[in-house]
């Protein structure tokens, strides 16, 4: 059973709007799933419908196999969340912060693990600091340390790169990988695809509130080596000639422009071969041009498609 | 139940209690002091005494639940605004926690304040005048009392509140004119037959005389009415706070 579940989880706020149409998404224990989407996509809000911030209008979740609603204890009591905003309390200092979490999270007082966590997270030296002491990226470590100081065995980041330089990335990615070395299952949201490149086993995407793909990231990632070429006809054409049928040529709407994708990797790309064939089945070519796809093309075709696909159904409603 | 996010929630408010501990202790000591000066020897002069106790020590319980009921209140709002304020409610809301234990420490915190503090003026009231108290017991228990029902209703204050200035509104709108009207300062028996009916609406009548009863043994209403009073509005602010998070109000999204 997955770690976390998630099952046609709709949300809409008091205001009516629906910032999650129907979420289904299975996160397997011990992996890191980058969740990838623009601004307002619903990734705050999944991740505050499932550690039981937000109030779900329908649908169920379940962490470790306990519903988060019905048994909220247990499910709650594995997840650990770091957020967004730079939510903390200013006057606590450093180590109360810490101690404060996992208290509230029911587990004893353990000053070696709370050192152990300060110390990976070099805040140790400034355990009796007051938060309002603490620059930016100091305060998205604690925020980090009080998550880990409950012993999570599911991590939420939300945006932890949001503001933060490059040393801290470097050290963020580290500790992230500490942990799924020892089995946590770590979920993050980011802007960035790169990000989602550098550490994620499987990416997904979300834009308005609906999940678009979940993939492993060699899978994305095998998709990425591909090329398209662009073949621009001189006379447009209905349909692709039955001769061409072996190239799964796909065609645009004007019907003037034929995509062949290849494998850069492959050992034939079967260019010179489509080449004469075209010429076969009598067609002109004007121009021939070659793109490669990356993460950015595959997630900017989806949006598209999506609004495309909603766009049809606004048009047939 | 978490005990330990009970305690967490307490220490951490008590905390804040104790980084301003001179100011939690001089504040209470130095206003007391001037409400003897001003109405024990100003009015007191007038006065000498109400039902054969001295002005001075009649005031004494009105001038404990008066602090005491505001202390609670504003302590428990605060508590529990601040949170909600700057964000870290997040934290709470996705705790292994229930309204119980949330209520527990934040009022629970509010309520240990205020009771200090109102010991705190009892004994500096010990300074100005002779205090007996015939039913101590009853005196602890109704303080008690009271610093747990108006830090509940300081929870539902924080909660409800959507800025700083709402915060502050039901205190001093309501709360401060309640205890005022409510024989602070006076026994029910001084006014004209018309307003001591209408004060019989006022709740805190009945907490301020029940408190002032145990003290001297003298009351305006029934004591076992006065029970009932406190320990009904203690009910009535525990519903109010089970519905609250039953159905997130104010809290959650
Ligand atoms: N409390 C709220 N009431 C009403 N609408 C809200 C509320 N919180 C969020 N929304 C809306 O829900 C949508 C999703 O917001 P959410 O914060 O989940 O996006 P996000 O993917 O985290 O974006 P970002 O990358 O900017 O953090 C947005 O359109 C936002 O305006
Ligand atoms: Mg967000």
């Amino acid at each position: 059973m997955a770690m976390v579940q998630i099952r046609n989880v709709r949300k809409a706020y008091e205001d009516g709007f629906e910032a999650l149409k129907g979420v289904n998404l299975d996160i397997e224990e011990g992996e890191i799933l980058a969740l990838l989407g623009p601004n307002g996509a619903g990734k705050t809000t999944l991740i505050s419908a499932i550690c039981g911030i937000t109030r779900i209008t329908s649908g169920t979740i379940s962490v470790g196999g306990h519903d988060t609603v019905r048994d909220y204890r247990a499910a709650r009591k594995l997840i650990g969340l770091v957020p967004q905003e730079l939510t903390l309390e200013p006057f606590q200092t450093v180590i109360d912060a810490v101690r404060f979490s996992r208290g509230l999270f029911g587990y004893p007082p353990d000053d070696s693990h709370v050192e152990h966590v300060l110390r990976t997270l070099t805040l140790w030296d400034k355990r009796d600091s007051k938060i309002v002491q603490l620059s930016g990226g100091m305060k998205r470590r604690v925020l980090i340390a009080k998550a880990l100081g409950h012993e999570p065995r599911v991590l939420f980041l939300d945006e932890p790169t949001a503001g933060v330089d490059v040393e801290l990335r470097r050290d963020m990615w580290e500790t992230v990988a500490r942990l799924k070395a020892d089995g946590v299952t770590i979920i993050l949201t980011t802007h960035y695809i790169e990000e989602a490149e550098a550490i994620a086993d499987r990416v997904g995407v979300i834009n308005k509130g609906e999940i678009l793909l979940v993939e492993n990231k060699s899978d994305l990632m095998a998709r990425m080596g591909q090329k398209t070429l662009s073949i621009e006809l001189t006379e447009p054409i209905d349909a692709v000639p039955a001769g061409l049928a072996g190239y799964a040529l796909e065609q645009t709407r004007d019907g003037r422009t034929l995509r062949y994708t290849y494998d850069t990797r492959a050992d034939r790309t079967g260019i010179a071969r489509l080449m004469a064939d075209l010429g076969s089945a009598g067609l002109r070519v004007r121009d021939v041009a070659t793109s490669q796809n990356s993460l950015e093309d595959i997630f900017v075709g989806m949006v598209a498609e999506q609004e495309d696909r909603n766009g049809d159904k606004e048009a047939s409603a | 139940m978490n005990w330990r996010a009970i305690w967490s929630i307490y220490q951490f408010e008590m905390m804040r209690f104790f980084r301003t501990l001179t100011q939690s202790f001089v504040s209470p000591v130095i206003s007391t002091s001037l409400y003897f000066v001003v109405f024990g020897a100003a009015i007191g002069s007038r006065i000498d005494q109400v039902e054969g106790v001295s002005y001075g020590a009649f005031i004494v319980p009105g001038l404990i639940m008066l602090t005491v009921m505001t202390q609670a209140i504003t302590n428990a709002s605060f508590g529990i605004y601040f949170p909600k304020f700057i964000g870290t409610i997040y934290e709470l809301l996705s705790a292994p926690v229930n309204f119980l234990e949330i209520v527990i420490g934040y009022v629970g915190a509010a309520a240990t304040k205020a009771l200090f503090i109102g010991l705190v003026i009892l004994a500096t009231s010990a300074f100005f005048v002779d205090i007996t108290i015939m039913h101590p017991f009853a005196m602890i228990a109704f303080l008690v009392l009271t610093c747990l029902s108006f830090a509940l209703l300081g929870f539902i204050i924080g909660i409800w509140a959507g800025n700083f200035e709402q915060l502050q509104l039901v205190p001093l709108l309501v709360v401060t004119p309640l205890v005022f009207l409510g024989g602070s300062f006076y026994a029910i028996s001084m006014l004209p037959p018309f307003w001591q009916s209408v004060t019989l609406f006022n709740p805190v009548v009945y907490l301020i005389s029940g408190f002032r009863w145990a003290f001297f043994g003298m009351a305006d209403v029934p004591v076992g009415l006065s029970l009932l009073a406190i320990v009904g509005f203690t009910a009535l602010c525990l519903v109010a706070v089970w519905w609250i998070f039953k159905t997130g109000w104010r809290i959650r999204t």
